[in-house]
């Protein structure tokens, strides 16, 4: 069986015990050895965590940069590495108070699956509110939300029972497909990896478990690739290739974001003109010539007419939305900046970058509960709706539909800093 | 616990092909934003492998940019001829930053434990900004050391070539952005997501060739702090140190002045892969005395510039 790798984000702050969850998680899954596990142990008896009979501080795990740990803070997202005979995980931890809104982006754009901290004692908070928003505004396909410290009301059934009901309706108030709601003790490592011995009344799995068990979701649709690279060799062909096989070649090289390529596939090859039919003749994979490529492959294309194909333009097998020039999306501001009607940016969206131009700030979006306020700017870590005008028509895509389709990049032209990310939804109603 | 829906199934991509793909993509689009990339190469495993990813992003064009070794002077032979080896087969060019010659033209003063990986910082900028560097490609993992694991694939760096941890550029989705200042470079590092063990087991998978040292043959050594250190010219044991003979590999290569070797009987791939599933020391922890100095070694490097 092959091994899989599975995308996981954290959300959730240190006093959910986050930083412990995800110290329990890689110490009983055996992904500390023993050299690191000892400096632990050695920092846990300093500062006197859990007595005299050595207990580790697991929180100490996810300790990274000096100001981190003088502070007892978590500055930016850290990425965790972890597998399981099944599977091979990759957890980008993400901070919960300090810029959480742009953390767990950061940290969520690209999760399979997020886990969402609650503290039993605490129950659905504010907070908890703030980050399934933007875990769904993300649309990360599964939510795992870990209701912790459940050793601190007992285990209790009912108090457990309450907040899952809570969750769920939350989860579908936000339009979240699928949410999982699991009792744990990340301190005693209760329904972590191991189940709990404590409460005989959960029979679900253990959050381990149920990661082992997440399929990752594959990018059906349209097969699309933007092209991000032309080949032509020129003379620059690779020690040992023969030029005469070559002569002719022209390759474009890029990743099939969604759907399936086959060879002999009619395409449409989308730039800032009209699109322009073709067929691929070639598929090239790293592994070799491919008859067929499938979405996440980063391929070569060859097709059978020569055109002027560059860097930015898009490859499509089957139906597109025409390209636009004028959109409305949801963004959210990354950068300590003021953004305005009439600002002048450059959009990335794709392989393309363009210049903008923020046409109209059109409202502010509470991510709690996506209630809609009137505003003319928006600031760092704020979520909202702009209208955006760009130079070269752009072959977006709604982001429920086509993750990259769906989803650009703000850039300052001048200093060249991400201001903002963009999410292309049709509406706001159903999140 | 509810589940709601499921996801759809299909055909699932192994960890190799999922990791080889993003690396491909990220090299494809630094590659094609920047005006003038190099690899950063040592002949260690994980240059090596970004370098096979380079191959494979442009085939069938030659990699298309320079290798840079910033050359500490106390190398082992079999890298250095290994390296040689690699810029024949591949037909690149080489670009060295030497250590030796800013010590010997005074610009840079020996440390006094003799080591070289800490001195290695001002030749690595230096060469940067000679050569006119927007960008160069290195083969850091995040999970080699936990400053490491707080690092973007595409990193900016200031005039000064700090690393500045606390304000890091967003890195979201598949869309890097390594628009920057005019005197600021980029690094780039294209197999972040890759543990040690997916290197090696890319390696086995791929058939690519190391220098010898990463598998295990006999050596004269001494301890020094439960470190196997190599007899060479920079290495010499004091006399409570005696030199003998041992089965030894290494699991990484630098500084041959500071780095250690593990005791190991595996002299192929799989072996070492055998050996990896049961090992219980971090990579770095067993093989680099100068990650040991304190927690925030790496950090600490880092943030002058450092790899």
């Amino acid at each position: 069986m092959t091994t899989t790798l599975l995308r996981i984000a954290t959300a959730g702050s240190v006093d959910d015990g986050k930083s412990t969850l995800v110290g329990r998680l890689l110490h009983d899954a055996k992904a500390i050895l023993a050299d690191s596990l000892d400096d632990i142990a050695r920092t846990s008896a300093e500062r006197g965590f859990g007595g005299a009979d050595g207990t580790l501080d697991l929180a100490l795990v996810t300790d990274g940069l000096r100001a981190e740990r003088e502070q007892g803070i978590t500055i930016d997202v850290a990425y965790r590495y972890f597998s399981t005979d099944r599977r091979s995980f990759i957890l980008a931890d993400c901070p919960g108070h300090v810029q959480y809104t742009r953390n767990t982006v950061t940290g969520a754009s690209t999760a399979d699956a997020a886990i969402v901290l609650v503290d039993a004692r605490n129950g659905v908070l504010e907070q908890t509110r703030r980050h399934l928003g933007v875990l769904a505004l993300l649309r990360v396909p599964r939510l795992v939300v870990a209701v912790n410290k459940m050793d601190l009301i007992g285990w209790d059934e009912k108090g457990f029972g309450d907040i899952e009901a809570e969750v769920l309706s939350l989860a579908a108030e936000l339009g979240v497909q699928s949410t999982t709601v699991i009792p744990v003790s990340a301190l005693q490592g209760d329904n972590v990896v191991e189940p709990s011995q404590a409460a005989s009344w959960y029979t679900g799995p253990t959050l381990l478990g149920l990661l082992e068990d997440i399929e990752p979701k594959l990018n059906g649709g349209v097969a699309r690739l933007d092209v991000q690279y032309v080949i032509r060799p020129q003379g620059a062909l690779a020690p040992g290739l023969d030029p005469e096989q070559y002569r002719d070649y022209r390759g474009y090289a890029g990743t099939l974001v969604d759907g399936v390529l086959n060879v002999g596939d009619t395409v449409q090859v989308l730039s800032n003109g009209h699109p322009v039919t073709s067929r691929v003749k070639g598929i090239s994979t790293p592994a070799g010539e491919s008859t067929q490529a499938q979405a996440g492959d980063a391929i070569v294309v060859e097709l059978d007419s020569n055109l002027d194909i560059a860097r930015g333009d898009t490859i499509v097998a089957g139906e597109l939305p025409t390209p636009q020039r004028e959109f409305q999306a949801n963004i959210c501001v990354l950068d300590p900046v003021k953004l305005t009607n009439g600002q002048r940016l450059l959009i990335k969206h794709g392989t393309k970058v363009a210049a903008a131009k923020l046409s109209t700030v059109d409202y502010v979006i509470n991510v709690a509960d996506y209630s809609q306020h009137p505003a003319d700017s928006l600031e760092l870590n704020d979520l909202g709706r702009i209208t955006l005008r760009s130079q070269a028509a752009l072959a977006i895509e709604q982001y429920a539909t086509s993750r990259t389709g769906g989803s650009f990049l703000l850039i300052d032209p001048t200093s060249g800093r991400t201001l903002a990310a963009g999410i292309i939804e049709e509406n706001n109603e159903a999140a | 616990m509810t589940i709601i829906a499921n996801a759809p199934t299909g055909t699932q991509r192994s960890v190799l092909d999922a990791l080889e793909a993003e690396s491909i993509h990220i090299i494809r689009e630094v590659l094609a934003e920047f005006e003038k990339p190099g690899l950063l190469f040592s002949g260690g495993k994980d240059s090596v492998v970004v370098l096979h990813l380079l191959a494979k992003a442009v085939a069938p064009l030659r990699v298309p940019i320079p290798v840079v070794h910033i050359d500490t002077g106390h190398n082992f032979d079999e890298v250095l001829s290994f390296r040689d080896s690699v810029v024949e087969k591949y037909g690149l060019n080489l670009v060295v930053g030497s250590v030796q010659e800013y010590i010997d033209r005074g610009e840079l003063t020996e440390l006094p434990d003799g080591t070289r990986n800490r001195l290695q910082t001002r030749v690595l900028l230096d060469t940067i900004e000679n050569n006119g560097f927007d960008v160069v490609f290195g083969g850091a993992r995040r999970d080699e050391d936990k400053a490491r694991a707080k690092e973007r694939i595409l990193s900016l760096r200031d005039e000064f070539g700090v690393w500045d941890p606390r304000n890091q550029r967003p890195e979201i989705w598949s869309l890097y952005n390594g628009r920057h200042e005019p005197d600021w470079h980029v690094r780039a590092f294209p197999i972040s997501n890759w543990t040690e063990r997916d290197i090696w087991a890319y390696i086995e998978r791929e058939n690519i060739e190391l220098p010898p040292i990463y598998f295990a043959h006999t050596r004269e050594v001494f301890e020094r702090d439960g470190m196997w250190r190599a007899l060479t010219p920079v290495s010499q044991p004091n006399e409570d140190e005696p030199v003998i003979l041992k089965q030894v590999r290494y699991r990484t290569v630098g500084d041959a002045s500071c780095t250690g070797a593990v005791l190991s009987a595996a002299d192929t791939v799989g072996k070492v892969l055998d050996e990896l599933a049961i090992a219980t020391v971090t990579e770095r922890g067993a093989t680099r005395a100068d990650d040991r100095i304190s927690a925030a070694g790496m950090e600490d490097r880092k943030t002058e510039g450092y790899f």
